[in-house]
């Protein structure tokens, strides 16, 4: 068994709101990010000793380049580029360090930037084997990818698209009460279901919108939270896993299910504990496996599940409270980040319109890099109330 | 089942003409292994030497033994469809104009998981034929047919159509009529579906009976051309270069002849200007045109130039020196020229031959290639999308010792 996260603590929740579209670079977002962090925690970011950064579109720049960028003077540094898994990835590295005391204080920030044409671009350039053996096979993109492993799982399981519409309408109905959500106007089941067919069985609503924006969040002991007098919530268990199961020859399942006993062992608690759930759900068919190989339901079931829940933040199991990368939009590697921000806003009662009533143990997925024909990287991290 | 494709209207002049678009170009330097397949209508895949497996996508490393010995070895082409798509909705300009792609993700018997383009007959589960093909930037991609063939008009397939030159619709033009294989190629061609076959003859008044054969063939039209002649073939060019879909560079003037005969100088001159000076002119002429219109539509917008090359091309030759230089001229020409169209989309196709059934090789023993095999290769060439084909038993062997020890075929070629 692994060590335990005790007395590691995440605070000053920060959303930039997004924009459809920017002329700002990823620096200016990662930028007003870090400042963001700066005003919610009173601590200049030249006192911060650890910086984390996340983002498709730093084109030459790493974390690094942003130290002298932003003024930082840093003793813990960390480049993750995992897209979706990178807040999840972020902050369980940034843990261990605060928690040996390699750092005091992390600044994760996840940040991209969106030009009207850089969708398109980073598709083309995404990994060498995209390059290869993906793009140039009528160019679709993740939405391409994802509508294989779509078919696929509901061929398996049964699944069908008007289950896909119960996780995307009850997203949109929570985004609505997310007054940074880009998607503002309520989705019906119907609109779900006759929405162009993208790459069937991917369909328009299947698919999140790209935008720019940013969202970061501090990483510390709780004594130093307790100095600063922060609002916070303790980590207390996280998992990564990359390239799981490669023995699947598409994949059904990700790497929680290596995982997901240790994860919730750590946390000393059991699916049933989990007040708030934030998933990675670009596309509904990877929210449905999350549901699975979290155990909230078996492997196959994720269907039957969405049936006899209610995922809205007044519901019997809410779900992606602000709306999801679905309606809030997907701002790069910031869309990794949004669930996680809204976690921690959910268990330190700072969520607003989006609150869940007794919210005091929430879990954040990340699920990430479709390299060839899967998601290579996922990752968990439950937060508790302090 | 495939839409039957229908023969296409006369082109309306007061439409615009698409520009030509390229399909997305960058693979790896790694990857470019695949075309050793592609090219030449084979499904070679990468192949850890190490530990037998068979690699895809294309690696540096084996992930299972972590070997670097890697190769490109065939390997079966059968494989289950596991799942599929029809991409409706792409950032890419060239797809975009592209009926909606098909895609699938197919287990191949080979071990190996492969994003490909799917054949629209291909059932939505089941089992596929896997092909390496170039797509029209040139670059390797995977097409996947049904593996029980047979429906009618699979041919037609549209992406099938843009992976191949087929002659279905299309307008031909041969260059050299009086080559042993211009007749049995315009029939060829012809029965292929080839909407019209123009054929060049230089001299026309100069008998041949081979001329006067194709004349005879309904659907052939002859033209003067004479590749020695820059204004012969810009004339030409003034009336067909816009209306050339395929073009046959068939030039054929072979003359034996070593270094040290007498006035082989004079006979360089002459040959060089009928092989490589003569595929210039047309390229000159011609190419422009070609490349304008290869995104023209897919029914009949410019597709293909395909050269009939000797073997002795990528070699010497002491008892053919000249010829031997001469058509090495041509394949340098032709492997620009290959660039320059591929800008446009427009595939050149290169046919090797060893010594043909005719008067000239007389001194030559058997085995030699029938002209109509030269023919027969040229269209499958065009049908199938192969790059680089090589006709008959001794040009495969050709092809195979080439393969393994070009020092080798050179001490070979001494012995005539």
């Amino acid at each position: 068994m692994r060590r335990d996260f005790d007395g590691v603590v995440v605070a000053s929740p920060v959303s930039v709101p997004y924009a459809r579209f920017s002329i700002e670079t990823a620096q200016w977002w990662a930028g007003a990010a870090l400042r963001g962090l700066t005003e919610a925690s009173g601590i200049s970011h030249k006192e911060m000793d650890g910086l984390s950064v996340s983002s498709f579109s730093l084109g030459a720049d790493s974390a690094i380049s942003l130290t002298q960028h932003f003024g930082m003077t840093v003793r813990y540094l960390d480049t993750v580029p995992l897209g979706g898994a990178s807040a999840t990835v972020s902050l369980r590295r940034a843990a261990r360090a605060v928690q040996a005391g390699d750092a005091d204080v992390i600044a994760c920030i996840g940040a991209d930037t969106n030009h009207p044409d850089s969708f398109r671009q980073s598709l083309e350039n995404f990994s060498r084997f995209a390059q290869d053996a993906v793009y140039p096979m009528g160019s679709g993109g993740a939405n391409a990818s994802f509508a294989l492993l779509t078919r696929n799982y509901m061929a398996r399981f049964g699944a069908t698209r008007e289950d896909f519409a119960r996780i995307c309408v009850a997203q949109r109905d929570n985004a609505l009460k997310n007054p940074n959500a880009l998607m503002r106007k309520p989705l019906t089941v119907e609109q779900y279901m006759t929405a162009r067919p993208i790459a069937a069985p991917v369909h328009l609503f299947d698919c999140v919108m790209p935008c720019a924006g940013a969202e970061a969040f501090l990483v510390m002991r709780e004594e130093t939270a307790r100095a600063q007098g922060l609002t916070y919530a303790r980590l207390t268990s996280a998992i990564e896993r990359h390239h799981s199961f490669p023995e699947d020859p598409i994949q059904i399942r990700g790497g929680w299910a290596v995982d997901v006993d240790e994860l919730y062992a750590m946390a000393g608690c059991t699916p049933g504990d989990i007040d708030v759930l934030q998933t990675y759900d670009d596309y509904p068919v990877i929210v449905m496996m999350q549901f699975e190989d979290l155990k909230f339901c078996a492997k196959g079931e994720g269907h039957d599940f969405v049936r006899s829940h209610d995922l809205r933040i007044g519901g019997d199991f809410p779900q992606n409270t602000s709306g999801g990368q679905l309606s809030a939009g997907q701002a790069g590697a910031a869309g990794g980040h949004l669930g996680l921000v809204e976690a921690i806003r959910q268990v330190t009662g700072q969520a607003g319109p989006t609150q869940v009533a007794q919210a005091k143990r929430a879990m954040a997925l990340g699920f990430g890099m479709i390299n060839y024909d899967r998601g290579l990287a996922s990752a968990a991290v439950i937060l508790e109330a302090a | 089942m495939t839409r039957e494709l229908l023969p296409p209207s006369k082109k309306n002049p007061l439409e615009r003409s698409q520009v030509p678009l390229r399909p997305p170009a960058a693979r790896s330097a790694p990857t470019l292994g695949l075309l050793i397949g592609a090219t030449q209508g084979r499904f070679a895949l990468q192949h850890c030497d190490g530990c037998g497996r068979f690699l895809y996508p294309v690696r540096d490393v084996c992930p299972d033994c972590l070997g670097q010995r890697l190769s490109f070895q065939d390997a079966p082409r059968g494989g289950v469809l596991l799942s599929e798509t029809t991409i409706d909705i792409t950032a890419d300009p060239y797809f975009r104009r592209q009926p909606a792609q098909r895609q699938g993700l197919v287990q191949a018997d080979c071990g190996v998981t492969m994003i490909a383009l799917l054949h629209r007959d291909c059932p939505a589960e089941g089992r596929v034929r896997l092909s390496l093909m170039t797509d029209r930037a040139g670059m390797p991609v995977v097409f996947a047919h049904p593996e029980t063939g047979g429906a009618p008009h699979m041919e037609d397939d549209p992406d099938w159509r843009e992976l191949t030159a087929q002659p279905k619709f299309r307008r031909v033009l041969i260059t050299d009529g009086r080559s042993p294989v211009a007749e049995p190629l315009a029939r060829q061609l012809l029965k292929a579906g080839a909407q019209e076959v123009f054929v060049g003859v230089a001299d026309r008044w100069k008998p041949a009976p081979g001329v006067d054969a194709l004349g005879g063939i309904e659907g052939v039209t002859l033209c003067d051309l004479d590749l020695r002649d820059e204004r012969s073939v810009t004339g030409l060019a003034a009336d067909l270069a816009g209306k050339t879909d395929i073009l046959i560079n068939s030039a054929y003037h072979f003359r034996p002849g070593g270094l040290f005969d007498a006035g082989q100088v004079l006979r360089a001159k002459d040959t060089l200007d009928i092989c490589a000076l003569g595929l210039l002119r047309l390229a000159q002429a011609f190419g422009p045109a070609l490349m304008g219109r290869g995104g023209d539509g897919t029914t009949r917008n410019a597709a293909a130039w395909v050269n009939v090359l000797s073997i002795w091309a990528q070699t010497g030759r002491p008892a053919s020196a000249i010829f031997a230089a001469a058509q090495a001229a041509e394949l340098s020409l032709a492997q620009s020229l290959r660039g320059e169209l591929a800008q446009g989309g427009v595939r050149v196709m290169n046919v090797f031959a060893g010594a043909l059934e005719d008067e000239w090789f007389e001194d030559l023993p058997p085995p030699k290639t029938a002209p109509a095999a030269v023919a027969r290769t040229v269209v499958t060439a065009l049908e199938q999308g192969i790059e680089d084909s090589y006709v008959g038993p001794d040009a495969e062997e050709f092809r195979a010792r080439m393969a393994r020890n070009p020092k080798e075929v050179e001490r070979l070629m001494w012995q005539g």
